[in-house]
Formats: structure tokens, C-alpha cells, sequence
């Protein structure tokens, strides 16, 4: 195995995207992921790359959908606020069946907000991110190593399905150091017919296109579409348990959220309480089956966020009242203490 | 099982960054679990900056350090604002030069170095924080294995500022030798 590196969260993800080919990267700096274009600036012209840093977040998401057109792996990244100026763009990719890797690493909000760790852009993110009906992959690491392995993954599902792929990461991901090791498999390029990628007058040329004007037509692209997310549904969601063999109380918690919520779990079992942890790493599709699966046995779940609660929408339904959920968070920039979580969780316990 | 959660903390300038960094180098290649994660805030431009370290037996869970075990206070803001944080029976190392007053708290270990004057006597002005550190290395019976204190020193500094790698052993190794 290789030697671990200490890496910041946003450099694994930009070197984990070039061990994935990805060899165009186009974005605008902003406060806390400007360390992906940053490495991307430095790394991408020494092996033959394009790193390009464009006039605004919008131009660079549809540099994003030009690139994809072509059959090239290609990403994004921005924070919370550039996110939403992408949100055009994402809804243009998914019209068009285009596959891209986009990273959020989020900051408080709404508005321009502040620029410390936050998850309240869980909504923005699994509910489409934009107009129409579409979805999106969202890939929420909780580790350095996560970052760049779900960079990794991301850049694969989203080929395969030919779809955006979304890292939803949060500004203490971006900016922590923990070893790491890039030693991993990347897996095999995934063929793309559909490409505009010239036909060498050997094929009938390919069109990309998100403007279907007959509703028949359209209607049935987007059958075609959801019947792809309910597969997706099906074979790829991810998500770890801890702890929750005997629990009786279920924590649920992404990211940071999760590692501040494990830390409160240890101290919670250590005197005596029956709590463990289910964190998912995709959120969309969401682990609903592994939360449906704990109502039956488990007596109350908690909600960890770093928002004013999202994510317990999606825990509530997959609860379908079968247990109380409430909520444990901070909001705007703050992050819970392990503290609060044990006291939530003692609450529960009661 | 043991875990040693730092704090570092100091002016924008003054190494902060890089003292953790290599301190969770050194607890990397010493085969812990470590985690490192500063301070990003617009305060970092001139005004405090600081960084959590976690070096650990077992995962490290939160990044965060909120209680930490050991305070590194490079002024006096930084030692007004995470005195009371320290826990019971930690250690707060105190750039003495850059604080004037004593810590008030009477139930954890001071260490008082004047790295800031050592530092410039031996002409290297920037290099306080490596001082400190050299006493915080040697407190804790790291510095023992000099040679695995350059291996972790090797990761921080790149191979073309190869000539800072004497300069900061030597700072570290002032600081090794400092006694109040």
C-alpha cells in the first residue's frame, strides 16, 4: 500500500479527480473550497490538462456541459452561493443527459451567508438543485480519504448514468488534513456513443440537447429518466452503521455532522445508553430502506444537521412514524458540539 | 488507548499552520491517527490564527478541538481566549516574550518559553514557533528520536527550502535546551 499523505480534504479531491482522467476543470474561486482550483491551476497544464479559471460560476458550469458533450470526464466546484448560480447549468446537464462532477463545499446561508461549515444546502442538492424534473447523485464523504474516493465514484456513476454527480461536502471537509491514501482503483472508462465528439463521416452525427418543444417527446424523456433514478434507488445507496446491532436510539448524521455525532455515541454507550449511528454517504438516493429497516426495532431517532433541519424531512419519511424524530443542530456557520449531541441523545435516553 | 487533542494559536504570520501541520506529521509517522484543521476565518489577516490537532490511538472522530488537551499560546489574545478551554491536568505552552501575564489557572501544567526573544538572539526571528515547539517535543519525550523528528520536519518543508531544514532543527533544538 502506498504511504499516507496529509492532504486538506479540497486537494484530495482535486487529485482523486486526476487519477479519475478528469483533465478539464473549470470554476471561480470563492471561500472554503478555493483550494481545488487552486491544485487544478497548478497540476492541469503539467499533464496536458485545461484549467480555466472563467469570468463567473454560470460560465463555468456550461464550460462544464460543453466539455461533457464530448465525452471528456470534466468538473466543477464552488460554495453554497456559487452553487446556486450553477443551478441553470445543472438543470441544463440533466435535460440533456449529460454527465458531470460537481463539488459543493458548503458555507452558511442563505445569501451570500458567511464562509464557515455548513449542511443547509441538503434541500438545493437531493431535491434537484433546479428547475424540472431531474435528480441528481449526491455523495456526502465525512473523511480526507471519502473525499477522494467519492470523487472517484462520483465521476463513475455519474458516466454510467449519465448524470450530474454531486460531492456535498461542508467547509471542515474541505479545509481538514488527515492522511490519506490514493492508492486506489479508478475502474474502466465507460463508452459513450452519444458523444459529440465528431463523426469522421463513419456515424450519423449525435445531437445533445435540453430543448424538446413536443410534450409527448418530453414527457417520455423524463419517464426514461426516473425509470434510470429508480434503478439508481435500487443498486447504489451507500451508508454506514455504527453501533446500531442493540441501539435503541438511532442517531442520523453526514459528514461532520456524523464524526461530532460519533464522538457524542462513544460517550453516550460509555455510560451505559443504547445509541448507535446511521450515516449516509449518498444522500440522494437516500439510505430510506437501512432507516425503514431500524424503525422497526429502534425506539426514537435524532437528526444531526448542520442546517434548520433537512435532512429529518427524508428521515421522517423513511420512519414513517414508526419512532419520534427530532432534530439536533446548529446553523449559519456554527457546528454542534459532541456535548450537545450527548445531551440529546440523554434526552432521548430518558 | 490515548488521545491528545492540541490547540494551537497565535497572530496570522507566526507559523501556527505550519506548527500543526508538522506535529501531525510527526504523529502520522509515528503511527497514530491524526487530524489537523485551522482556523479559515477572515481573522486569519493579521488577527488570531489557529489550528486543531488530534493525534490518536484510535479513528478521530470530530476535528474540532473545543477541550483541548494542550494549548499552544503564542500571544495574548490567543491565551485570553482558550485559557479556560484547556482541560483539567492539560499543559498550556506560553510564548512568554509575547504574553506578559501568568495563567490564572492553577489545575494544569505551564510551560513559559521566551521563544519569541530566543528567536531572534539566534537570528532567526521567524522561527518562534519552531522554539516552542522543541520544548513541546521535548516535554513529551518526543525528542528522543531526533531522526524521526527530521523525517516529520522533511514533510513540511519541500526539498527546494532544503536549507531551512537545519535552521528549524536548530530552532527546535533551542527550545529542547531552554529550561526557565
Amino acid at each position: 500500500m502506498a504511504e499516507k499523505v496529509l492532504m486538506k480534504g479540497n486537494e484530495a479531491i482535486a487529485e482523486a479527480a486526476i487519477l479519475a482522467g478528469c483533465r478539464h476543470y473549470f470554476g471561480y474561486p470563492i471561500t472554503p473550497q478555493t483550494e481545488i482550483a487552486a491544485y487544478m491551476a497548478k497540476r492541469m497544464p503539467k499533464i496536458g490538462g485545461t484549467f480555466l479559471q472563467a469570468e463567473s460560476e454560470i460560465a463555468a458550469i456550461n464550460m462544464v456541459y460543453g466539455v461533457s458533450a464530448t465525452g471528456k470526464r470534466v468538473m466543477t466546484s464552488s460554495s453554497s452561493p456559487g452553487i446556486s448560480l450553477k443551478g441553470e447549468g445543472l438543470s441544463y446537464l440533466a435535460g440533456a443527459d449529460l454527465p458531470a462532477l460537481v463539488v459543493n463545499v458548503q458555507r452558511g446561508g442563505p445569501g451570500l451567508g458567511g464562509i464557515q461549515p455548513s449542511q443547509s444546502d441538503y434541500f438545493q442538492a437531493t431535491k434537484g438543485g433546479a428547475h424540472g424534473d431531474f435528480h441528481m447523485l449526491v455523495l456526502a464523504p465525512a473523511s480526507v480519504q471519502e473525499m477522494a474516493e467519492l470523487t472517484v465514484k462520483g465521476f463513475a456513476l455519474a458516466d454510467k448514468y449519465r448524470m450530474t454527480a454531486m460531492i456535498l461536502a461542508d467547509g471542515t471537509m474541505g479545509q481538514m488534513m488527515e492522511p490519506v491514501s490514493l492508492d486506489f482503483a479508478v475502474g474502466e472508462a465507460v463508452e459513450k456513443p452519444w458523444a459529440t465528439n465528431g463523426t469522421k463521416l463513419s456515424r450519423p452525427h449525435n445531437i445533445i440537447n435540453s430543448l424538446i418543444l413536443k410534450p409527448e417527446r418530453l414527457e417520455e424523456l423524463n419517464f426514461e429518466r426516473y425509470e434510470r433514478y429508480a434503478k439508481i434507488k435500487e443498486t447504489e445507496v451507500m451508508y454506514e452503521e455504527y453501533m446500531m446491532e442493540d441501539a435503541e436510539i438511532c442517531v442520523v448524521a453526514f459528514g461532520i455532522a456524523a464524526r461530532v455525532s460519533k464522538n457524542a455515541i462513544n460517550e453516550a454507550r460509555a455510560k451505559g445508553i443504547k445509541v448507535g449511528l446511521i450515516r449516509p454517504i449518498t444522500l440522494w438516493p437516500f439510505p430510506e430502506k437501512a432507516i425503514a429497516a431500524a424503525a422497526e426495532k429502534v425506539k426514537k431517532f435524532i437528526s444531526v444537521e448542520l442546517s434548520m433541519g433537512q435532512m429529518i424531512e427524508d428521515v421522517r419519511l423513511a420512519v414513517n412514524g414508526k419512532a419520534p424524530v427530532t432534530l439536533c443542530n446548529r446553523t449559519g456557520g456554527m457546528i454542534p458540539a459532541p456535548e450537545q449531541v450527548l445531551a440529546a441523545i440523554t434526552e432521548a435516553a430518558k | 488507548m490515548k488521545t491528545t487533542q492540541y490547540l494551537f494559536a497565535g497572530f496570522g504570520g507566526q507559523g501556527i499552520l505550519f506548527s500543526g501541520k508538522f506535529l501531525a506529521y510527526k504523529g502520522l509517522m509515528d503511527g497514530k491517527n491524526v487530524s489537523w484543521l485551522p482556523s479559515y476565518g477572515p481573522e486569519m489577516r493579521g488577527g488570531t490564527a489557529s489550528c486543531s490537532v488530534i493525534i490518536s490511538d484510535t479513528p478521530v472522530g470530530s476535528p474540532i478541538v473545543s477541550r483541548p488537551d494542550v494549548l499552544i499560546a503564542m500571544n495574548l489574545p490567543s491565551l485570553d481566549k482558550y485559557e479556560d478551554s484547556v482541560m483539567p491536568g492539560g499543559t498550556i505552552y506560553v510564548d512568554s516574550t509575547l504574553v506578559e501575564r501568568k495563567v490564572k489557572r492553577d489545575d494544569v501544567k505551564v510551560v513559559y518559553v521566551p521563544s519569541t526573544k530566543l528567536a531572534s538572539d539566534n537570528k532567526t526571528p521567524t522561527l518562534a514557533n519552531m522554539i516552542l515547539m522543541g520544548k513541546l517535543l521535548a516535554e513529551e519525550g518526543k525528542f528522543e528520536d531526533e531522526a524521526g523528528v527530521v523525517n516529520a520536519l522533511k514533510k513540511v518543508i519541500s526539498a527546494k527550502h532544503a536549507d531551512m531544514l537545519e535552521v528549524n532543527m536548530n530552532a527546535m533544538r533551542l527550545g529542547q535546551a531552554y529550561a526557565e
